[in-house]
């Protein structure tokens, strides 16, 4: 029977991860069309605060993942209030400031935290290292399980899929589809804007906490604008609003890069030639805005009617 | 007289430094047709946005039935019965037609009343009942029209205020939609009507007033307005 590889194991591992991000991401830029460039910084308060609490508080695994994700969550209500006044590029600037400050905080959490302890007079029993700044955090406990990445992407997936079909998913989607439209029917527009950022924001921070525990080192550095657009590029790639989209996007780019690896230092050349050559054939993505349930049903029934035309 | 439904008095608006409505005061009674014409940047847009909450006015007020309406949430504006069916049609292409006239219905819970004007607005639009499960994306202007009028019924509005309906359509076409406006307007529907087709508009209309940059230039009944000289040589052509 076929092996799997520590190696193929590794990629599965981060092609899960990359799914609930892809997936994620899509709720906020895809369905409610607010283009955020920010997901690598809930990604990494879902890492940090979850690594740290099952490493230095020794929390169990599951119960340390829901508390990363829900610090992710409240920061995206709390910052979505605020920044989703904006549109377009300035969101996207706006966004990206949000995930760099998240970092910059990581790096520089223990001297300041330190400070501010000393001057109410606990510096004593304040912890001298709690992200360990610049250095990295290391020796997280291992976590190498695809059941619990897999079981994540799973409920990221079925939650967004309900969300979607619901009556607020509607509302988001109209919002995504025409905001001023949206907003002259009724619709809350900053309420369900927050909403799906927030809730973005939460399945940012689960697949944070999955990556801290399967690589067992993190750094801030990790979670730079380069994840951001990695992220982005499987959505964008998937089809912007279709969910299946996102998770085919995360296979496919998850795998590309891997397979690209026996051209070398050609890898990097070639791999963003394939893009280019992608959005140039399917600019609306692989899906564009259609789940692949449909898009399969679609292909029987155009299967199925010359031979019904035949039998007429 | 019967009391106004709608009633704004002496309305201000500036975006930024620019000051596009200034002083503005127009009654709506209920059941009428009140149509608010002039060329572009007159500011009727501008006074409709001002209605639903869309822009915040720095002066005046606006009363619907009697209380004030002015700096309310769009989302209150709607619960009762103020509905702005925005210009450009603006309907959401990727759903079909039944789900954006749901979409309309969306601050509403009472299922069978829906139910009853869902049947109501395809009796008015009878090419909306076959296009029912068409994406919304894929019908023709005319159609998409009026597919945002419908989507603005189904908020069952007191007051429909509709903006520049006739956009980009053929005569006739504009001919059908403006029968529409004057059917809906029998139904019990107050209409406020913008139009850069003052012609068509003021024949539709019972009342109409004249926009000219920021400020009512004159009012009066739709066929009176339609005679005055100014008008007919400013906006008629004639």
């Amino acid at each position: 029977m076929f092996e799997l590889s520590n190696y193929h194991i590794q990629v599965l591992a981060f092609m899960g991860i990359n799914i609930i991000l892809a997936v994620s991401l899509n709720l906020i830029n895809g369905f409610t069309g607010q283009f955020s460039l920010g997901h690598a910084g809930f990604m990494a308060i879902g890492a940090y605060t979850a690594a740290i609490l099952t490493k230095a508080c020794g929390w169990p695994f599951l119960a340390a993942t829901l508390a990363g994700a829900m610090l992710a969550f409240l920061f995206g209500l709390l910052l979505g209030i605020p920044i989703l006044r904006l549109k377009g590029d300035y969101l996207a600037i706006a966004t990206f400031g949000l995930s760099e400050i998240v970092r910059v905080a990581i790096v520089n959490f223990d001297d300041v935290s330190m400070k501010l302890a000393g001057y109410v007079g606990m510096g004593d029993l304040w912890p001298k290292e709690i992200t360990r700044g610049a250095l990295g955090y290391p020796a997280i406990p291992e976590v190498k399980s695809l059941l619990w990445i897999y079981g994540w992407a799973f409920v990221t997936c079925l939650v967004l899929r309900n969300i979607v079909r619901s009556s607020e998913g509607r509302a988001i989607s109209s919002i995504g589809e025409d905001e001023l439209a949206a907003e002259s029917l009724g619709i809350n527009t900053a309420r369900y804007k927050t909403l799906s950022f927030a809730i973005g924001a939460f399945f940012a921070g689960v697949a944070g906490a999955l990556f801290a525990h399967w690589v067992t080192f993190i750094k801030a550095d990790l979670f730079k604008i380069d994840k951001s657009i990695e992220i982005l590029l499987m959505v964008v790639l998937g089809g912007m609003g279709s969910l299946s989209g996102s998770v085919l996007g995360a296979v496919v780019l998850t795998i590309l890069p891997e397979y690209l690896r026996m051209f070398a230092q050609w890898r990097m050349v070639i791999y963003p030639v394939l893009l280019i050559l992608l959005m140039l054939t399917r600019p609306e993505g692989l899906l564009g805005k259609r789940e692949l349930s449909s898009v399969v049903a679609g292909l029987f029934t155009r299967a199925r009617r010359p031979a019904a035309a035949a039998a007429t | 007289m019967t009391a106004p439904l709608l009633e704004i008095r002496e309305l201000d608006v500036f975006y930024g430094a620019v000051h596009a409505l200034k002083g503005v005061s127009i009654e709506v009674r209920p059941g009428e047709i009140v149509t608010l014409v002039g060329a572009n940047g007159a500011g009727k847009s501008t006074t409709l946005r001002a209605l639903s909450g869309l822009v915040t006015p720095r002066a005046g007020e606006i009363l619907f039935d009697g209380a004030s309406v002015l700096g309310c949430d769009p989302v209150d504006i709607v619960a009762r019965g103020l509905i702005h069916c925005p210009e450009g049609r603006r309907v959401f292409a990727p759903m079909s037609v039944r789900e954006n006239l749901e979409m309309g219905a969306f601050l509403r819970r009472d299922k069978p009343a829906i139910a009853q004007d869902l049947e109501r607005v395809y009796t008015l639009f009878p090419r909306l009942r076959d296009r029912m499960g068409q994406a919304a994306g894929t019908l023709s202007g005319g159609e998409q029209q009026m597919l945002a009028i419908g989507r603005s019924m189904m908020a069952r509005p007191r007051v429909l205020l509709l903006d520049e309906p006739s956009l980009g359509l053929a005569p006739l076409l504009v001919d059908e939609i403006f029968r529409i406006i004057r059917k809906i307007n029998q139904e019990g529907v107050t209409v406020m009507l913008v139009e850069q087709n003052a012609h068509m508009a003021l024949r539709c209309a019972h009342r109409g007033y004249v926009l000219e940059t920021g400020k009512v230039l004159l009012h009066g009944p739709a066929s009176e307005v339609e005679k005055n000289p100014q008008v007919r040589e400013a906006y008629l052509g004639a």
